[in-house]
């Protein structure tokens, strides 16, 4: 494992230069950067290893896709940095601070699974939940929502209530809700799994033009590599027993993608990677992992 | 030919009042109808099986010749019956509703309004106490298991056990007229409200408790956006056994105190004096009242669904 971890060198470089045109001189430190991250927690049969020994820095304004089968931990670490899970062991730091003093400081937006709307609020409500958590005055709240949901394309939605809208709507409410209050970092835990495909497809295509536009930091767990190889600009391919990260691999694709690069020989080769690293990522699964 | 994706409005909230039209399209009136018809029949018959001794005996005393038909008149008839009819259970509600003001002493309106009057007044109370102890169960793990046990506890014992005690101590404090009958009604209401709420306060999921926790809100934020919001599913069910016991609690209330007025008088009055007619009057009164009661909660309940999003 120590082996796998040196030969990857990415790992030890500076974080990638952010490619946009703003100067990052005045904010030196990633938005997140985790050193020798473990996590191990107690199941009924003994411990369970869901981290192991994660070193990862993420530059701001990445998108950074954390992909691998299930229960390699990528849902794990991204709990961890939103301060939703305990390390037991290593340090995090998300924008230069403790991961509770980030999440204090409201620095992240968290987009679930599943929307996880409250039934009991209509769309506007529901985006202003947040906003209504930080005090916000009613005239700004409203104005922010609007927004918000002007962003994922959902303006006219305002009244409407979780029940009356499609799973996809229902998501991009979530994404509204994560980005009513403006947040740096927005954390997204395979929000599009249980979409079909052609509203994947869309919002996917909607995701990152939201992210070329605000120049937000997004970490992105997904099953899926089409998905994570459209989006990201790196891609951090992990395996189970115990989690941990076998490969990043740089996804230098243009800034600005439509949905038919996904057939250009650069989009396939850098897929074609992914799936070779997660494919070396369960060579390693065996007893003497754990 | 195109337009196949025409959305349907949501149909106005008046349009619920239809569906009593409905049943009866549905032919769902005819069957409840027929069951009243045949309560009625074993009513008026059982009257004629459990008076007649008393009326033979009548007849034999002031030795009579009796018909057949003069029995069952005259078990339909009787001052004090031991089974009064329908008919004459009717026909006292009648006049002691209708018929008389209500400001009289013998109107039953008037009756029924003091026990509903202490019957609100303690279910409010005891509602308010439920949903501050569940709250504090839910927040607090060492009230959890402290408290419930004596949660179930306290209604174990009998309520009739109980009334005339907190009658008399509170009579002692100066407290009379509706404040020991509400708290009775508390005292039984507050028991569904509290198992209700400790289910509901805990029913959000763990998603949506991270979403919370996500934004960093402390616990009131999370109690009044999140908790709070989400045990109303589990609230007014609890809130609709609550009134009932209320009302039972109020009824109840009213038999030791020696009150002059509210169902539960006129129901012990009633036992006291033999005046059957009387006490089945009261007693269907008693009914009525609880069909009122449920059917107000039922009714708020209903307003909030619709301004909750009213789903389907």
């Amino acid at each position: 494992m120590d082996a796998l971890r040196s030969t990857d060198p990415r790992r030890t470089e500076p974080p990638a230069p952010s490619h946009h045109g703003l100067t990052d001189e005045d904010v030196p430190h990633p938005a997140v950067a985790a050193h020798d991250l473990s996590l191990v927690f107690q199941a009924g049969d003994g411990p369970v290893t869901a981290l192991a020994d994660i070193d990862l820095s993420i530059a701001r304004h990445d998108f950074v896709s954390l992909i691998g089968p299930s229960g390699c931990g990528k849902t794990t670490l991204l709990r961890v940095i939103a301060d939703l899970a305990q390390p037991t062991a290593g340090t995090l730091l998300v924008d230069g601070g403790t991961p509770e003093q980030a999440r204090r400081d409201r620095a992240y937006g968290y987009v679930f699974q599943s929307p996880a709307l409250y039934p009991w609020r209509n769309v506007r409500r529901n985006v202003e939940l947040p906003l209504e958590i930080m005090g916000l005055p009613k005239s700004d709240r409203q104005r922010r929502a609007a927004d918000a949901l002007k962003t994922v394309g959902l303006d006219g939605f305002e009244r409407k209530f979780p029940w009356q809208l499609s799973g996809g709507m229902q998501q991009r409410v979530s994404i509204a809700r994560a980005m009513g209050f403006e947040p740096d970092l927005l954390l997204m835990d395979e929000p599009f799994g249980a979409l079909d495909e052609i509203t994947r497809d869309n919002l996917n295509l909607h995701l990152h033009g939201l992210w070329q536009q605000s120049r937000l930091t997004v970490i992105f767990v997904t099953h899926s590599i089409p998905e994570a190889v459209f989006l990201s600009t790196h891609i951090v391919v992990m395996s189970p027993r115990p989690g941990r990260i076998v490969e990043v691999i740089d996804c230098d694709l243009p800034r600005e993608r439509t949905l038919a690069i996904r057939e250009t020989p650069e989009f396939l080769a850098i897929a074609q990677r992914v799936r070779e690293g997660l494919h070396a990522g369960r060579s390693y699964e065996g007893p003497e992992a754990a | 030919m195109a337009q196949i994706a025409v959305a349907t409005p949501r149909p106005p909230l008046w349009a619920t009042s239809r569906r009593l039209g409905g049943q009866f399209r549905r032919g769902s009136t005819l069957p409840i109808l027929a069951i009243l018809a045949a309560l009625v029949v074993v009513w008026f018959a059982g009257a004629v099986w459990l008076n007649a001794p008393r009326t033979i005996e009548g007849f034999e005393r002031a030795e009579l010749d009796w018909t057949a038909r003069d029995l069952v008149a005259a078990t339909w008839s009787m001052d004090r019956p031991v089974l009064p009819t329908p008919a004459q259970v009717f026909a006292d509600l009648w006049e002691n509703t209708v018929e008389r003001s209500v400001t009289s002493r013998r109107s039953l309106v008037f009756h029924a309004w003091v026990t509903f009057s202490s019957t609100v007044l303690g279910f409010l109370l005891g509602s308010a106490l439920g949903v501050l102890i569940a709250s504090g169960m839910v927040h607090v793990r060492t009230l959890d298991r402290s408290l419930m046990p004596w949660v179930i506890a306290s209604q174990a014992v009998p309520i009739l056990a109980i009334a005339p005690m907190i009658v008399v101590v509170l009579g002692n404090l100066g407290l009379t007229g509706v404040v020991p009958k509400a708290i009775i009604s508390a005292y039984l209401s507050f028991f569904p409200v509290t198992i209700g709420m400790v289910k509901g306060l805990r029913s959000p999921d763990p998603l949506q408790l991270d979403l919370m926790r996500t934004y960093s809100a402390d616990r009131r934020q999370t109690f009044r956006m999140l908790r709070w919001p989400a045990s109303v599913d589990f609230l007014f069910p609890s809130l609709k056994v609550a009134i009932a016991l209320a009302l039972v609690g109020a009824i109840v209330g009213e038999l030791p105190t020696g009150a002059q007025a509210g169902l539960g008088a006129r129901l012990l009055t009633g036992s006291y004096f033999g005046q059957t007619v009387q006490l089945w009057s009261a007693l269907v009164m008693c009914a009525l009242l609880a069909m009122v009661c449920i059917l107000l909660v039922s009714l708020a309940e209903r307003l909030v669904h619709a301004a909750r999003g009213g789903r389907p």
